[in-house]
């Protein structure tokens, strides 16, 4: 694969030369230039008609530069090389602005230059070189199928597709190329009780991927057709399943449910940025700060989660950061010790992190937006050797085993949280039974991973993710995948939200 | 802000992508926006940054020679396009209308009418917009550091000018400012933690030093810690926080998902609530409205749509907005609908507005938020609301965390500061439950302020609102 031709005709070194130069010129200690064509597409049908197909492109440019100890950063569309270097001068001049409110001079950590270079994430067929009719004709297929079904109502169906095309290029001489490509379909059945009026919904749980068309065109990564096979069917036994008892149960949760906790409550929580409180007035803190660095008990020994974005195929995977940086893998908790944090140049300089060094964690959404401290992809590691499902099923007196992700929530500091899912079965003395209704999990974070008993092994290993991670001022949204095993927690508290809901 | 290159306007870019479709409609949708904003934590500048973008969209409307029943849209937005560029463009959206084939939401595209100051230039922000802000932001920081506290926050303003026309002689512009600054004062510990949110359109009715004087205050009612369990309470919540909960009442109000029988507000046999009282045994019976031309809430008094879906139809662009009530005196009156939406279901055209009001009384009349606290005999005070998210559609039931204060009230003052709560609540279920409400005012919705600013709510008192575990965070 190559990075899009409409993309590498830009001028892209003319408007490197045209801005650096005029930051040097300037005084500016540091200057990077950031070039970013980002294309989008989603496809929206209802019971197989379409209801709305929307194309965008997203082409701009902008400067940062770091003038006098400050930062400054000025973003536009113009892809000439005068508008690059105007964006130069109204960089520094933000900076000017902002130097009396700054406290704390800007140091980024040193890092190697890597001079020019190409990346390019790896896919198959890229999905805007498949015409809209096939798109829509694959999920209006799909759709077809399930409302043939008896039971099912209605059926809401998406695709997204996205190209994301950078140039990055800094004082020190880094001129980075990357395309990266990425992809998210997704079809939900609704089933409604004609007679109380109740309804349910059930979502196919494919993850969203750093894959191509060729995704949703077989079943070798992800089995669409049994997922499809079965949706009517489990629909149809939520609709009239019992609400859940309220109370303690042991939790067997498949990986397309504990990636989303995973993000929210390790992902998050050991995000550098936020422990030191730059997130502190929106997005939030954590409560795994720095002085804990080596010593938190995050959870229980079979606990290891690594932070990277170099897993193929990973949402949050990259050649290089928007800080230049080489993309790596790390530990953040190692047998259930806090071990690591995402980092970024500044971050990593000022506490001295990791040998002073980034560990690649800076991206910014698009040329308008400034970089920040962005996840990298969080994954629980699988025991070399471990269970199966079923052997962690096998496990359970009273339990739930449950799948899919549907609500979350979690506090400001990454302690209290609550799930629910897409479905969940009871567990009776280690055998499934049916489907219940109306759950939801609440923990705080270290107690939910402390009680974490058995992680399974290779084989029910999945990358999950999300297109929609947001944090920053302006908001910005970063694709991230999270890997993760089954795995089995003890005694955890399950609510009943019909209940919670004062019915 | 100065463009150094001679580029086609706003006007002269609709004007020739309409020149240029060979649809059977069109519309086009330029936005010019530009940003400015600052962002500070622990009594420092963190990031900050302009910019300025431009957006085209194009809507190309196809029928086949069959009439605009069975029309099919296309849409295509991209930002750098130019006068040589267009073209690509207009051919793409033609090209997508082809391929999406026909739409539910066909319809013939809304006739001529042309804006007064259609002609005008794109209205711009800059960063001199913080010129008098920011040495007052300064100040507040100096304030905080001499008294070992610290400051957090972030400060916004956009400027987008929007131009649509359309085959039909549509010639609509409007320009929207959209501004605001959210400051967060913590003990220097951090264990203490008080927030505010304040819209503005200009950033000159900003008393940013207020602001920071309030939030001090709230940290001394902080230093008297009182730990609560997970419970029931009485409990005040201040307009930001009733923003919070209303807003997403109202992206879950369309008639399509209600006739669909998959919302709070479907009944059986495809039939909707309409007419019927949310207010329970409350004796207020509030009114929930929008309107384009509320005082302070300003908006586009037309449609904009981008796409198509239960709340919008592209067709529908151009559309003339007036006001609307969604709830009148404490019964429903109209779910959010599109021109086919509300003519499948026989309901009452409905689009989108986006600013959102809340009464509970005539003209929004009622005590402040300092007079409902001081008649609190026994109860909670929140600060905001954080991190809500669905939980049950039937029942609309959101969970979320509260943040940056819940304050003990006693015999109507403030005694202390408690634990942070999760929360399990349906906002159409408090409505039935309102104990006291208070005046309507201008307010910044945390949770929802990034993508829905303009609001007005009241203060409201809820009998037994649900906090269903503690949050350790602080």
């Amino acid at each position: 694969m190559t990075v899009d031709e409409s993309f590498t005709s830009l001028p892209l070194a003319e408007l490197a030369e045209a801005a650096l130069a005029r930051a040097r010129d300037l005084g500016a200690q540091h200057a990077d230039l950031r070039v970013e064509t980002i294309r989008s597409q989603g496809i929206n049908l209802r019971d197989g008609h379409v209801d709305g197909v929307v194309d965008a492109s997203d082409s701009g440019l902008s400067v940062r530069v770091v003038h006098d100890g400050t930062w400054g950063f000025a973003a536009g569309v113009a892809l000439t090389p005068e508008s690059a270097a105007h964006l130069a001068e109204q960089a520094v001049e933000v900076a000017r602005i902002s130097k009396p409110v700054n406290a704390e001079p800007v140091v980024l950590a040193p890092e190697p230059v890597h001079g020019e270079q190409v990346w390019v994430s790896s896919y198959e067929v890229n999905p805007f070189d498949v015409p809209d009719t096939e798109k829509i004709a694959h999920f209006r297929a799909w759709s077809e199928r399930l409302l043939r079904h008896e039971g099912v109502a209605h059926v809401d169906a998406e695709f997204q597709a996205v190209q994301e095309c950078k140039f990055f290029a800094d004082l020190a001489g880094n001129r980075l190329t990357q395309q990266r490509v990425r992809t998210e379909g997704a079809l939900t059945a609704v089933a409604v009780d004609e007679e109380t009026g109740a309804f349910e919904t059930m979502r196919t749980i494919a993850p969203p991927v750093g894959r191509g068309w060729e995704f949703y065109t077989s079943d070798k990564v992800f089995d669409w057709d049994a997922e499809l096979d079965a949706l009517p069917a489990l629909l149809r036994e939520k609709l009239t399943a019992p609400s859940v008892e309220p109370g303690e149960y042991d939790l067997v949760i498949h990986p397309s449910n504990l990636w989303l906790t995973i993000h929210e409550s390790i992902g998050h929580a050991t995000e550098l940025d936020r422990a030191l409180g730059y997130e502190a007035a929106y997005a939030g803190t954590s409560f795994a700060t720095l002085d804990k660095l080596g010593t938190l008990r995050y959870g229980s020994p079979v606990m290891n989660i690594t932070g990277d974005r170099v897993t193929e195929h990973g949402l949050g995977t990259v050649g290089f950061d928007d800080e230049g940086v080489q993309t790596q893998q790390w530990d953040i908790v190692k047998d259930g010790v806090l071990v690591g944090y995402q980092l970024d140049r500044r971050i990593a300089q000022l506490k001295g992190l990791n040998g002073g060094r980034s560990n690649g964690c800076a991206f910014a959404d698009s040329a308008s937006h400034v970089p920040i401290q962005r996840m990298a992809n969080v994954s629980l590691k699988p025991a070399e050797g471990g269970p199966s499902t079923d052997e962690l099923i096998s496990r359970v007196r009273r339990g739930l085993y449950i799948v899919g992700d549907k609500s979350w929530s979690i506090d400001m500091q990454r302690y209290n949280f609550q799930f629910t899912g897409q479905r969940a079965f009871l567990i009776e003395d280690g055998e499934l039974k049916g489907q219940v209704k109306d759950f939801a999990y609440q923990a705080t974070t270290t107690d939910f991973w402390g009680a974490m008993e058995a992680v399974g092994g290779p084989g029910t290993h999945v990358l999950g993710g999300s297109f929609q991670c947001g944090k920053g001022q302006p908001g910005q949204v970063a694709p991230v995948s999270h890997g993760a095993p089954t795995a089995l927690f003890r005694g955890i508290r399950i609510l009943n939200t019909v209940q919670e809901a004062g019915k | 802000m100065s463009s150094r290159t001679t580029r086609a306007t706003p006007q002269q870019l609709v004007e020739e992508a309409l020149k240029l479709s060979r649809a059977d409609g069109a519309v086009v949708i330029v936005d010019a926006a530009t940003d400015a904003n600052l962002r500070w934590a622990n009594n420092t500048l963190t990031t900050n940054g302009v910019s300025a973008g431009q957006q085209v969209t194009v809507i190309s409307v196809k029928n086949g020679g069959t009439g605009a029943a069975k029309s099919a849209a296309g849409v295509v937005g991209r930002s750098g396009v130019d006068l040589d560029t267009l073209e690509d463009l207009v051919r793409a959206s033609e090209k997508a209308a082809e391929d999406a084939g026909g739409a539910d939401d066909a319809n013939e595209l809304i006739a001529g009418r042309v804006s007064a100051d259609w002609d005008a230039a794109p209205e711009e922000t800059d960063i001199s917009v913080f010129a008098g802000f920011a040495p007052a932001l300064g100040e507040a920081i100096e304030a905080a550091r001499a008294d070992g506290s610290l400051l957090f926050g972030y400060a916004e303003h956009t400027l987008g000018t929007q131009y649509l026309g359309s085959s039909t002689g549509l010639r609509l512009r409007h320009a929207q400012p959209t501004g605001s600054v959210q400051l967060n004062a913590k003990s220097g510990d951090r264990s203490r933690s008080a927030w505010a949110g304040v819209p503005t359109a200009d950033f000159s009715d900003v008393d940013i030093i207020a602001v920071s004087r309030d939030l001090a205050r709230r940290l001394e009612w902080a230093k008297r810690r009182i730990d609560l369990p997970a419970g029931r309470y009485p409990t005040v919540l201040p307009p930001t926080a009733v923003a919070d909960l209303l807003v997403y009442a109202y992206w879950s109000a369309s008639l399509r998902d209600a006739k669909d029988g998959r919302s709070v507000f479907s009944k059986t046999g495809g039939a909707v609530s309409f007419g019927e009282s949310v207010a329970g045994s409350s004796p207020i019976k509030v009114t929930l409205r929008s309107d384009p031309a509320a005082p302070g809430l300003e908006c586009a008094p037309y449609v904009a749509a981008y796409s198509s879906n239960a709340f919008q139809s592209v067709f529908d662009n151009g559309l003339e907005l007036g006001p609307t009530d969604w709830i009148r005196d404490g019964k429903l009156n109209a779910l959010v609908a599109t021109r086919q939406t509300a003519a499948a279901a026989n309901a009452p055209l409905a689009p989108v507005v986006d600013n959102l009001i809340l009464e509970a009384a005539p003209g929004g009349a009622g005590p402040s938020l300092a007079d409902l606290t001081a008649g609190t005999d026994d109860g909670l005070l929140l600060t905001c609301l954080w991190y809500i998210r669905e939980v049950d559609p039937q029942t609309l039931l959101l969970t979320g965390l509260t943040r940056d204060g819940v304050y003990k009230v006693e015999g109507g003052e403030v005694v202390g500061e408690v634990n942070n709560f999760r929360f399990n609540e349906s906002p159409i279920s408090l409505l039935s439950r309102i104990a006291e409400a208070g005046r309507t005012e201008r307010t910044y919705s945390r949770e929802w302020g990034d993508y829905f600013n303009r609001t007005a709510m009241p203060a409201l008192r809820i009998a037994d609102f649900n906090m269903s575990s503690v949050s350790p965070a602080s």
